[in-house]
């Protein structure tokens, strides 16, 4: 077999798989957005503009999402980094492998459960009772933006720790000790050193984060309690409730454009920081 | 910087362990402790609809990480040096696939998928012979692992090529001049060293799969997975009996991994010898 048909057909099964399971759906939701809504729900074909007229109405799923997920990301990255430092660089190696694992261990049960879990810790008798007793009355924690900003960053942190491990861990650590023989304070090689070269771990680790938080139904329903809800509970609420398929569509693709636009530019930010990077290493 | 660490791990591991201590709760009310007793894994354990969960989500997962590992790392090794529109055809689909929320694929399959239904079945019904009970495609176990294979294959192809774009491809022509047959390269060589990735890429698929609650609520039809049986729990008030579930799952994951965790090793240390 040539090395072109070989290919071809390595390729095709995961090629036919993304087409029918990726791009028709996306493309039903693109036309579905432009149709009406049938009588009984469901869509009805047309070519009107009326759904993304509409959007408007569901101008507070959009604010909560584009507040809170950026807000998630940062927290989690300001959370993780000193972590997977600490794996990577500072650890043990003996430890590194359990240690890497018990972060991982929580991703692997049930997000639902993880997040229902604060419902305890957050709740009347919770941490409010902890507060009330050295004085500090009246903290009402649980269906808060701040329980959602919790179950985020508790959710989604080892999604954060992984990639930046991965990518201190591939540093040379010969890199630090040059810095260091040079001269540098630890800080400083932190800063011009293991800093820009774990960019690609922080920016896949962002990048992860924030993009399942822009499409973020469960915390929000568990802990948000119907007071902080995100465009995913708005798309739930559409399709399965209302069932009017062209709005809820228009309302997708109008999350997937906003996503799209902002992860580009942040793409472009993190590029910059790749350029520097490059600097660093001729230097 | 220990200290931060035992922080980080007393924030990822206090609200677990809460579950599991109430896992044990004599009590029937979740949110008092009442008494150390084990009646709640027994009553999860008997419960059939626990049960039918549980078996409809560990299938989905193994066949999703199965087709997602084979498929992905395929595409992946054929990926290597492919230009052109082909590539940015699979480039764009696997970073859509990535960009794309997961709610927004299990609408979207949804609608795509019962529109499509909606034209074959009436189709089917006429090419089928009277009498004969013509086949009805609906949403159930098929459609959930489509959709849960769709998206891990991408990861797995997006790992597999990390993996292979930090080998050396010397290793790979060298294999090549010393006349080994692709196949031969592939096995001996290039197999041997992504062998770590497609591991990982397996598990991640499974436990994606396993965990999925928002594609599978739209996609899976009539089954129902172990996360959708629990989140319609937790809407209808929670028991001790979710927080055992919780627990067993918990378990059951932390000895996948170890397995995982040792068969890694035991590869490593093969190839070492």
């Amino acid at each position: 077999m040539t090395e072109r048909g070989r290919k071809a057909l390595l390729l095709a099964p995961a090629g036919i798989w993304l087409l029918v399971m990726l791009a028709l759906p996306l493309l039903v939701v693109f036309v579905f957005s432009f149709g009406e809504r049938g009588a009984a729900g469901g869509y009805v074909p047309a070519f009107t503009l009326e759904q993304y007229a509409n959007l408007p109405a569901r101008w507070t799923a959009f604010k909560n999402t584009l507040i809170l997920a950026p807000l998630g990301t940062i927290a989690a990255l300001v959370i993780a980094y000193p972590l997977a430092y600490f794996l990577a660089v500072r650890c043990s190696p003996k430890w590194r492998t359990s240690l890497l694992i018990l972060v991982i261990v929580p991703f692997w049960t049930s997000i639902l459960i993880r997040s229902y879990a604060w419902i305890f810790i957050l709740g009347g008798r919770g941490l409010p009772a902890l507060l009330e007793s050295i004085g500090i009355d009246d903290i009402r924690l649980i269906n808060t933006p701040f329980a959602v900003l919790v179950g985020i960053v508790y959710g989604y942190l080892p999604l954060m720790v992984f990639p930046i491990f991965v990518s201190l861990d591939k540093l040379d650590k010969r890199l630090l000790e040059a810095s260091a023989d040079l001269g540098s304070t630890p800080w400083r090689t932190f800063r011009q050193v293991t800093l820009p070269l774990s960019v690609p771990g922080i920016a896949t680790g962002c990048m992860l984060v924030f993009i399942l938080l822009m499409g973020e139904f469960l915390i929000p329903a568990i802990l948000g309690g119907g007071k902080v809800f995100f465009v995913g509970n708005a798309l739930v609420d559409l399709f399965l409730q209302s069932r009017n398929w062209a709005y809820g569509s228009a309302v997708a693709m109008t999350l997937v454009v906003v996503m799209l636009v902002t992860v580009s530019i942040y793409m472009k930010f993190i590029s910059r920081l790749g350029g520097q990077r490059e600097d660093v290493s001729l230097m | 910087m220990r200290l931060y660490a035992i922080c980080v791990y007393l924030f990822l591991y206090i609200p677990i362990g809460i579950i599991a201590l109430f896992s044990f709760n004599a009590g029937r009310h979740a949110s008092q402790f009442m008494g150390f007793s084990t009646q709640w894994y027994g009553k999860a354990l008997n419960n059939p609809f626990v049960m039918d969960a549980l078996e409809t989500s560990l299938l989905a997962a193994f066949i999703t990480a199965c087709l997602a590992s084979t498929l992905g790392t395929m595409a992946a090794i054929a990926l290597q040096g492919v230009k052109g529109w082909l590539r940015t055809l699979f480039d764009g689909m696997i970073y859509v696939a990535i960009m794309i929320p997961g709610i927004v694929i299990g609408i979207a399959t949804l609608i795509a998928l019962v529109t499509v239904f909606g034209w074959l079945n009436p189709l089917l019904a006429s090419l089928w012979p009277d009498g004969a009970n013509p086949p009805q495609l609906s949403m159930g176990m098929p459609t959930l692992v489509a959709a849960h294979t769709m998206f891990t294959m991408a990861l797995v192809i997006i790992i597999v090529r990390a993996r292979l774009s930090g080998m050396d491809r010397a290793l790979m022509e060298a294999s090549a001049d010393l006349f080994a047959t692709p196949w031969g390269t592939f096995r001996q060589v290039t197999l041997p060293l992504i062998a770590p990735a497609i591991l990982a890429g397996f598990l991640l698929s499974f436990t994606f799969s396993f965990d999925d609650f928002i594609i599978a609520f739209f996609v899976a039809g009539s089954e129902t997975t172990l996360p959708i049986y629990i989140f319609s729990s937790i809407r209808r008030g929670v028991t001790p009996e979710i927080n055992a579930i919780g627990t067993m799952v918990m378990g059951a994951s932390l000895l996948l991994l170890v397995a995982a965790q040792l068969l890694l090793r035991q590869g490593a240390s093969k190839s070492n010898s």
